[in-house]
């Protein structure tokens, strides 16, 4: 694999940031996107462009078949058991809103707790408090543990008679920690509980097999995956999807419409109501093809080089504390420099073309927890190199001396 | 602009060793201001004497360079000013760093001027005017005892 030839497919990096080569490190934030996706986009537009799933012309035929070719991919990429099972959304928060209305509305009453942990982003916390409010539901943290892990012994300690659902992270977005999914899932089917994984940051970077995991419900952001913003994917269990009542009313979701009764559309469309982000699935394709080009296997191990040559150099550094040491760690390194606040480090870094990330990256709760207002992360994609890592370190080397540290 | 023009020594000295950083005893007002996104948070106490003016003023927080550079300018400054006068330069401070290329108060003295300028500089970053702004408003809510915490996200 050769990433020189990967980078080039991305046009963002033929751009100057103030004058200098950027060097993009907030890939766990959003990825920059291979050059196919883009024309994709364009080309749907300019040469083929209708709604699906309506009309019955030519354009809308040929469009429909590309919006389900995409379902397909997805299907395959993912290795989940039926194309059905792929449900189009907004984004990876609609998906986890998609369950948490849908399930909660039928299976959940007042005193059922939800397990989530305290790594957990927002979009992964906030939609369950809104169950909390409506239903009065409870909401449990499995603890995170001093390396910015959490153990599958810290998940069944807060495992109750009364847990009907864990929702937990696949890749935590600010300790890179990988959490143990399928075993988790293995317990908690062991005790009748259903498993959400929220997959924004481990769909763009691990191996997905949905019948391997056997996870319930499984959430994608895809313009994390080299793909389009405005849309997501939610995987779930054939048997829910037609379980759960539908999320949103509107055109594409019914299936016969009197003054007295509806009835609902088959799957998928039962969940996909209104017109939706029709040529950011087409795209999507793309994203799907491109990492099938570049394989798994190597974006794995790619990254896996990267964050242990980010580590290795980043604790040689005085004064730059990472956040957590997981054993097993996905492509995020966070950090914080004694006496500089993450806001400062992040404009002065931006200065030399680094872009990270600082704040507590929708991580409130685990913030809190380390005990740090905020944090800096550097967070990789398949276009980074030793060399970005190299210009981070020396560009936080230039903060500190502005800073007059040592 | 230039990253050196932001983070300008006045700015890195205060920023380091902010004046004022204490809890004035027997403050008769102060508001709590609060910047979720990036972790600042500021606590203004006042006090001012039967002739509202600001007999002392001081601070409790932690926040980047920015905003605590921002808030120990503002506390050296806005000392021994009558309330109406403080409004003037909160208003003045504000303008300026939202639209105005100078400080206009006659209330403020060319030196004071010279030095609330050094903070111009957030002008040119707009995600961290927030920073340097926190603190002023804050203030503002001190001085007509809303009562309520500001706050930079509005939310439930």
């Amino acid at each position: 694999m050769n990433i020189e030839n990967i980078r080039k497919e991305f046009p963002i990096f033929n751009n100057k940031v103030h004058n200098n080569d950027l060097v993009y490190l907030d890939s766990a934030n959003s990825s920059q996107k291979p050059q196919s996706v883009i024309d994709r986009v364009n080309d749907f537009y300019g040469k083929e462009f209708s709604n699906v799933g309506r009309s019955v012309h030519y354009l809308a035929v040929a469009a429909t078949n590309l919006y389900e070719q995409t379902r397909s991919s997805v299907q395959k990429y993912i290795n989940a058991n039926d194309k059905n099972e792929i449900v189009f959304t907004k984004g990876a928060t609609e998906a986890i809103n998609l369950v948490a209305n849908t399930f909660g509305q039928k299976y959940l009453k007042e005193g059922d707790e939800i397990l989530i942990t305290e790594l957990e982003h927002h979009s992964n916390y906030v939609p369950w408090h809104f169950l909390r409010k409506s239903k009065g539901i409870k909401i449990e943290f499995a603890e995170c543990n001093s390396d910015g892990e959490v153990t599958i012994e810290a998940i069944e300690k807060k495992i109750t008679q009364k847990t009907k659902l864990i929702s937990i992270t696949h890749l935590s977005n600010v300790t890179g920690a990988i959490l143990p999914i399928k075993e988790i899932t293995e317990l908690a089917h062991s005790k009748g509980i259903v498993v959400l994984v929220d997959g924004c940051q481990g769909a763009p970077h691990l191996k997905l097999d949905m019948k391997d995991l056997n996870c319930d419900f499984y959430a994608i952001s895809c313009h994390k995956m080299y793909g389009p913003t405005g849309l997501g994917v939610l995987y779930a269990k054939k048997k829910w999807l037609e379980e759960l009542p539908p999320y949103q009313g509107g055109g594409g979701m019914i299936k016969e419409v009197t003054k007295d009764y509806i009835s609902y559309g088959d799957l998928p469309n039962k969940y996909e109501a209104g017109t939706m982000a029709t040529a950011q699935v087409i795209a999507f394709d793309q994203s799907i093809k491109f990492l099938e080009k570049v394989g798994i296997e190597n974006i794995v191990h790619h990254e896996k080089e990267l964050i242990e040559y980010g580590q290795e150099i980043l604790i040689k550094n005085n004064s730059v504390k990472l956040i957590g040491n997981p054993k097993n760690r996905g492509a995020v390194l966070s950090f914080t420099i004694e006496g500089i606040h993450p806001h400062d480090i992040s404009t002065i870094l931006d200065e030399d073309g680094v872009a990270i990330r600082a704040g507590h990256h929708c991580c409130q709760i685990l913030h809190d927890k380390l005990g740090i207002p905020a944090s800096a992360r550097a967070s990789l994609g398949i276009y980074n190199t030793k060399d970005d890592l190299d210009q981070l370190n020396l560009s936080i080397n230039n903060c500190k001396k502005i800073f007059n540290l040592k | 602009m230039n990253i050196k023009e932001l983070y300008q020594e006045i700015i890195l000295e205060h920023g380091k060793n902010p004046r004022n950083l204490r809890k004035t005893d027997n403050f008769n007002k102060d508001a709590k201001g609060n910047n979720p996104l990036c972790g600042d948070n500021v606590h203004i106490y006042l006090k001012l004497d039967e002739k509202n003016k600001v007999e002392d003023i001081s601070f409790e927080g932690s926040g980047c360079a920015i905003s605590m550079a921002s808030a120990s300018i503002m506390t050296d400054l806005i000392k021994g000013k009558e309330e109406l006068e403080v409004k003037e330069i909160v208003n003045d401070f504000l303008g300026m760093i939202k639209e105005n290329p100078e400080l206009k108060s006659k209330k403020l003295k060319e030196d004071e001027k010279t030095k609330l300028m050094c903070l111009s500089g957030v002008k040119q970053y707009p995600m961290r005017v927030k920073c340097a702004t926190l603190s002023w408003h804050t203030l503002t809510s001190a001085i007509d005892n809303t009562q309520e915490e500001i706050n930079t996200e509005r939310g439930d």
